[in-house]
């Protein structure tokens, strides 16, 4: 058998079909994706139409250069993987192993900035079913309830998006490891390409994330 | 197997545009733009920033016509969701809730 053959599954005719195949059913399964998202942000978006005073008030608490930071982070970490999957195409090693780990090493920072900036928020008293005082709020005019329906979508919005970064960092792990054993060659790439595209949706969730929690009212102060 | 490589410098052009975007916006959420105008610039300046990673770092400028259909098809679908449930939410007075 030649190295081509290796790689091809018996159901399709040839590497390119497969190729294609995998690329199709990576994009319907973000486009799921995008929905489960796409449900969250249109419940944001109906209270925040409703209670926009509120939700300023509350988003204003935020830590922006926290946000502001792990944006560049994460940005950084689609850079190296977009040139991971480069790597793989013109079968550059080293390059594509040294790419992977440094996604999977800014996708940690992400991480460990995030779990900094929830700690933040704990101490502050934005955690309404751990650390939440109702007077705070009432003495800056807003509805105790209405922001903490903003910090509970604050919270299940990056929390979601932060458990999908993990799950990203996991599997990159294990390719990487995969990379390292010369699992993969110029001919065949497809896993490292179709974690690429996943990778690069959670990176556009966060660019969403950023202006609709972070930078709702920064301006007045 | 065809397949499309782009060039490193096109990564680093592109990387370079969404840090630039980024402080932009950040940058204007400070600025005092008056009425809803704080949304629609960080929406606008957040699409670009999806548009490009999507056509350089997701190859969907390079790729076929299915792989562009499953990418509309995702965002007519969340079209859908937010068009009909807005339409239904901001019609009515007040939320008992």
């Amino acid at each position: 058998m030649s190295v081509k053959e290796t790689y091809l599954w018996h159901h399709f005719d040839d590497l390119e079909q497969q190729h294609e195949a995998t690329s199709l059913g990576w994009w319907t399964f973000l486009a799921t994706e995008v929905l489960i998202f796409g449900g969250l942000l249109t419940g944001y978006t109906v209270f925040r139409a409703h209670y926009p005073l509120d939700f300023a008030v509350a988003s204003r608490h935020l830590n922006i250069v926290i946000a502001a930071v792990n944006t560049v982070v994460l940005l950084a970490s689609s850079l190296t993987m977009a040139l991971s999957v480069r790597s793989a195409q013109t079968g550059q090693r080293r390059q594509l192993l040294r790419c992977m780990i440094l996604t999977a090493v800014l996708g940690t920072m992400f991480l460990v900035l995030k779990a900094v900036e929830y700690t933040e928020d704990y101490h502050e008293n934005l955690v309404p079913w751990m650390a939440f005082r109702d007077s705070e709020w009432t003495s800056l005019g807003a509805d105790p309830g209405h922001v903490k329906m903003f910090l509970m979508f604050y919270y299940i919005l990056t929390g979601l998006h932060a458990v999908h970064l993990l799950i990203g960092i996991a599997v990159l792990a294990v390719m990487t490891e995969l990379a390292r054993r010369n699992w993969f060659s110029a001919d065949y790439y497809t896993p490292i390409e179709a974690w690429g595209l996943y990778w690069h949706f959670v990176d556009i969730v966060w660019i969403f994330l950023l202006p609709l929690l972070y930078l709702v009212s920064t301006h007045a102060h | 197997m065809t397949k499309h490589i782009t060039s490193e410098v096109t990564y680093y052009v592109i990387f370079a545009a969404l840090i630039a975007l980024t402080l932009l916006t950040v940058a204007l959420s400070f600025v005092e733009l008056g009425g809803g105008m704080h949304l629609i610039v960080g929406l606008v300046i957040a699409t670009t920033k999806a548009v490009l990673v999507a056509l350089f770092f997701m190859h969907l400028l390079y790729s076929n016509k299915l792989s562009w259909a499953m990418f509309l098809s995702g965002l007519f679908w969340l079209g859908i969701l937010l068009a009909f449930t807005l339409a239904d939410y901001l019609s009515r007075d007040v939320m008992s809730y």
